[in-house]
């Protein structure tokens, strides 16, 4: 094995974390920074050629190839896991930029009592009320704490929206059941396809509140405080599994990496497929000493660091630290250890697939380009009568309807899945159907956990990840109520026919839900029951951090990213300003 | 290297002009008077005649060519399919397919050790004589396997070869995208977004390599 020279920090993992922390560290100290990033570079130039729904939306080009590695799957610890031999549920990104190149920028915060679930559910309904497994537990920092990142984060990603609640005063036209926010949102809210705004006045006319989808795909030119410059979007369609060509959508590649190519200091290294993390004999006290990796032509290298971040999205950072053997990892028959638990995942599904009298010209749109509203999302509606507890958002948006992945989407009163009958249906109702999506709170569960499958290996011959995860009554009674009153808007909607969501089973690897898969180094306040304090700085050693989705001890309805990287930018100014000065636990 | 096979059109069965990229050179032929008796020989990279056959007659009956337009017959899924199982896709070059291979319920997503082609080439042995049968008993033909795996990719293939960019091989001339209203990439909507609320808006159809200027790799063509 190659030993190189030490670097002051090495990075696993060039996408958002990875990349913003290496921003951070590269701008505000004189650090030397090595991201490791296993995918191939991209860059926004070259993604007009990506405009192929084949090529990337359905054989998933730019996402992590599950021949080189997946995760294992089974419902409960009884189970005998099995692979998912493509991924589908969830599509990790590859590459610089990683899955935020690919995804759709739907960017709403929070909700302040998402941080305090179990205190704020215990005050409200009663420790009681929580379902008998769970494993829900706070965050150990709060809304409050957090807002003036989550502002940094969206004067980064310009994020185009409507504030509902500025300082506390409530204002028209945005969502009123949003935490406080300082201030506006950079960008106005973008233009709105034909089907959000009959959601929209659909919504309405029930009494509820819909607000423009706080977006990353701009609705105007922006200028970042970093000087980076990004155009209007133009509405192409192709934001969900593409890069986007002119880099209106926010993406590392159009907003990160102009800044790092800059940075003497940093270096990005592709093709660095990291094994493990190098530490000193395990205990209470420990110290990473650097990264294991392959590269790109299979040399085993060694990057020594004095600081390691594990920026490589949820499930490969609960992994590494798994293969690494750092931290104890989860037992939930012995109730022992903390590494792999709260594993979660978005509850995400189409509650009303609306069918129209009108064409929606479904191709133009964006991401990020809608309507969303919160009325039944969290605690913002009265659960004391209700059999569950929190909720989700609502949400109808134009993502750019391809055609090989829409096609044959019909009223279920047509029956038939191909030949005469299902294709005339099929063209009839091509541009006349839109999906009104729900994206739901998951709880954790103590049964929900990752730990190293006993079978299955990668490429380099290491354990994969194995997921055990199922939903739950809370889950399925949640879905059932959303569903309901999504289908009640779709009928305000003039939808002519509605295809209703028939509940969640059993977890479906089959089905796309969201890549917003949570847990696995969960932060907290103490090293009983986290893996990371609330900075992501690892409780047994303290040079090293996590970054990510993993961090999250509960999955939330709102999509996850601005929150990931309102938190690494917390974690970035407490390394620039206290760690850098004085290294030690921060926390 | 075996010998190369073919797939022979004959152009009456063709709908308007064809494009096919055959062997990334471009074909192009009109089914007008002059054409009539002339016939497309397209080389096959995974398929024999017989099979190729087989393979379009039954996504025929998936897609069928009837009153509501054109199907898989013009739009050259069976040439589609053919590209797709000899490219990488065809042999799970990007599958995870390490064993041991498990039963698991439906949830697991598809568990078996066999790729696309070898699915194919069990799959089309049981439909001998598919193409020689009328569409009643070809219907009820696949009626009976519609549950299996083989039947599911045939479906899903037979919507791919429709609607898929036409460098692919399928889609040829566009007429899947003509069929539903569907434009291709195009790279600006900026001004029509809001202005169509209510009506249709379909701009004539492009596929990439117009869009871009450029030709674009296609994934079945890597090496």
């Amino acid at each position: 094995m190659k030993t190189l020279r030490k670097a002051d920090v090495v990075i696993v993992g060039g996408g958002w974390t990875g990349l913003l922390m290496a921003k951070e560290l590269g701008a505000r100290t004189a650090l030397s920074v090595v991201v490791l990033e296993r995918g191939v570079p991209r860059s926004t130039d070259k993604y007009a050629d990506d405009m192929d729904e084949l090529d990337y939306a359905i054989r998933l080009r730019m996402m992590q190839d599950a021949a080189q590695e997946t995760v294992t799957l089974r419902h409960d610890a009884r189970g005998r896991a099995v692979p998912l031999r493509r991924y589908a549920s969830f599509l990790p990104g590859s590459g610089v930029g990683g899955a935020g190149e690919h995804w759709n920028g739907q960017c709403p915060r929070n909700l302040p009592d998402f941080f305090e679930l179990y205190s704020r559910t215990k005050e409200k309904y009663g420790v009681n009320r929580l379902p008998e497994d769970h494993a829900v537990q706070d965050w150990g920092i709060t809304y409050d704490e957090l807002e003036p990142y989550y502002t940094r984060t969206e004067r980064l990603l310009g994020l185009s929206g409507k504030a509902g609640n500025l300082r506390g005063q409530k204002v028209e036209g945005g969502n009123p059941f949003e935490g406080w926010r300082s201030e506006e949102y950079p960008t106005p809210p973008t233009k709105l396809p034909y089907f959000s705004a009959l959601f929209r006045d659909g919504a309405k006319s029930l009494g509820y509140h819909p607000y423009p989808v706080p977006a990353a795909t701009l609705s105007q030119a922006y200028t970042n405080p970093d000087g980076i410059s990004r155009p209007p979007c133009v509405y192409c369609g192709y934001c969900e599994r593409f890069g986007c060509m002119i880099g209106a959508k926010a993406q590392p590649t159009s907003v990160l990496l102009p800044v790092i190519e800059k940075k003497k200091n940093v270096t990005i290294r592709k093709g660095a497929w990291v094994r493990r993390l190098v530490h000193d004999a395990a205990g209470s006290e420990s110290r990473v000493r650097g990264v294991t990796y392959v590269d790109a032509t299979g040399n085993e290298i060694f990057q020594p660091a004095e600081i390691v971040f594990l920026a490589s999205w949820t499930l490969n950072n609960t992994r590494l630290l798994l293969l690494s053997g750092i931290g104890e990892p989860y037992n939930p028959g012995a109730g022992k250890g903390t590494l792999g638990r709260n594993l979660t995942h978005q509850v995400s599904f189409a509650a009303a697939t609306a069918f129209f009298a009108k064409p929606l010209n479904r191709f133009m749109g964006s991401g990020a380009s809608g309507m969303l509203l919160s009325d039944f999302d969290g605690d913002n509606f009265d659960h004391s009568q209700l059999s569950f507890l929190r909720g989700g958002l609502l949400e109808a948006r134009n993502t750019g309807a391809h055609p090989i992945g829409e096609f044959g989407e019909v009223p279920h009163r047509v029956g038939s899945r191909w030949g005469s009958t299902w294709k005339k249906a099929g063209i009839e109702y091509f541009d006349r159907v839109g999906r009104i999506v729900v994206s739901g709170e998951h709880l954790a569960y103590k049964g929900n956990y990752m730990d190293l499958d006993p079978t299955y290996k990668d490429r380099c011959g290491d354990a994969l990840l194995r997921l055990t995860l199922n939903w739950r009554e809370n889950e399925r009674r949640m879905a059932e109520l959303l569903t309901e009153k999504t289908v009640e808007i779709a009928r305000a909607m003039g939808a002519t026919e509605v295809n209703t969501f028939p509940g969640l089973r059993n977890y479906d690897s089959r089905r796309y839900q969201s890549t917003h898969v949570q847990g696995g180094t969960i932060l907290g306040t103490s090293p009983e029951s986290s893996v990371v304090n609330t900075y992501g700085q690892h409780w047994q050693a303290a040079n090293l951090f996590v970054l990510g989705g993993s961090l999250f001890p509960t999955g939330g309805g709102a999509n996850p990213t601005p929150t990931i990287l309102a938190m690494t930018y917390r974690t970035a100014d407490a390394v620039a300003e206290r760690y850098v000065k004085r290294p030690g636990p921060l926390a | 290297m075996r010998r190369r096979r073919f797939l022979t059109i004959s152009c009456t069965t063709l709908g308007g002009v064809l494009v096919y990229s055959l062997d990334r050179k471009v074909s192009l032929l009109s089914a007008n008077e002059k054409n009539k008796d002339k016939s497309l020989r397209i080389p096959l990279r995974f398929f024999d005649e017989g099979e190729a056959l087989l393979a379009a007659a039954a996504a025929s009956r998936i897609f069928p060519s009837d009153v509501s337009g054109p199907g898989a017959k013009e739009a050259g899924v069976v040439i589609y399919i053919d590209r797709q199982l000899a490219g990488p896709y065809g042999s799970d070059r990007y599958r995870y397919t390490q064993g041991p291979f498990e039963d698991a319920p439906a949830e697991f997503g598809y568990q078996g050790k066999a790729t696309p082609r070898e699915i194919y080439r069990e799959g089309l042995k049981g439909l001998t004589g598919f193409d020689q049968l009328n569409a009643e008993e070809q219907d009820a033909t696949l009626e009976r396997i519609e549950a299996s795996v083989f039947f599911s990719l045939l479906r899903q293939h037979t919507i791919e070869g429709m609607f898929c960019d036409p460098m692919h091989g399928g889609n040829a001339d566009m007429v899947g995208w003509q069929l539903i209203g569907y434009p291709g990439p195009r790279l600006n909507n900026y001004d029509e977004i809001e202005k169509y609320y209510g009506q249709a808006f379909r701009p004539k159809p492009a596929g990439l390599r117009e869009v871009s200027g450029h030709s674009v790799g296609a994934s079945e063509d890597e090496k």
